[in-house]
């Protein structure tokens, strides 16, 4: 899937993941997609809460055993 | 409009300072509002210095200890510092911020801190050993905010 900007959230826990994730999208324009790798478990559920609550749409996640990637486009607005 | 997000934060040990300032940057990153009123031994969250913060055995039946140990054990001298040493490690082995990087989070997202100005006093603190950018205040000035939070916990 192709992305504008990858942040590397690996070997982090709660709640680090989503603040990377938040400073990458600032750093990016709407509709832009931020690439997110994480080896945080309860990443998965974290990031459809934070996509549910600001409106940035998690357009896929690819997991294997341990790692999580996240694509999430920036909302409009 | 943006939620609001008012925390009171009254402990001041090391595990006890995670709470507030996880839900803090977390809820900034959700475009939440955020206020943080320090009151008490939470006052202690704001010293620049944050390397004195303890966590402590005793007391705390539900702390997981590597090898079970008598409660007379654990008001041992230097007990309490080998507590933190371990909780210290793993932290760091786990992936989990520090204090500092939690608190420099919250504070350049800006959230709000406010000390409490009667505890500072009631405990001679002075503001030069707190952090710069925090506000003094009473409980008046956490119900100015409080009051119109969608979210307001005790911590």
């Amino acid at each position: 899937m192709e992305f504008d900007k990858e942040v590397d959230a690996t070997g982090l826990n709660c709640p680090l993941p989503i603040l990377r994730c938040k400073k990458g999208l600032s750093e990016i324009d709407a509709t832009q997609v931020l690439k997110v790798i994480s080896t945080d478990p309860g990443s998965v559920k974290d990031f459809n809460a934070f996509c549910v609550q600001t409106g940035h749409e998690l357009l896929q996640l690819d997991s294997n055993d341990t790692t999580f990637t996240f694509y999430i486009k920036k909302r409009s607005s | 409009m943006a939620k609001k997000l008012a925390l009171i934060a009254s402990k001041g040990s090391l595990d006890w300072a995670y709470p507030p300032f996880i839900l803090a940057s977390t809820a900034v990153a959700l475009d939440y509002e955020v206020h943080i009123f320090f009151t008490f031994y939470g006052l202690t969250l704001l010293k620049k210095d944050l390397s004195e913060l303890k966590v402590s055995p005793l007391g705390n039946p539900a702390m997981p200890m590597p090898v079970p140990m008598p409660n007379f054990m654990q008001m041992l001298p230097g007990m309490e510092n080998i507590a933190t040493m371990m909780m210290k490690q793993k932290i760091a082995d786990k992936g989990v911020a520090s204090v500092e990087d939690l608190r420099t989070a919250c504070l350049e997202s800006g959230v709000k801190l406010t000390a409490c100005q009667m505890t500072v006093d009631l405990f001679d603190f002075k503001p030069s050993d707190l952090i710069d950018g925090i506000e003094y205040g009473g409980a008046a000035t956490f119900f100015e905010f409080a009051g119109e939070s969608d979210v307001n916990l005790f911590i």
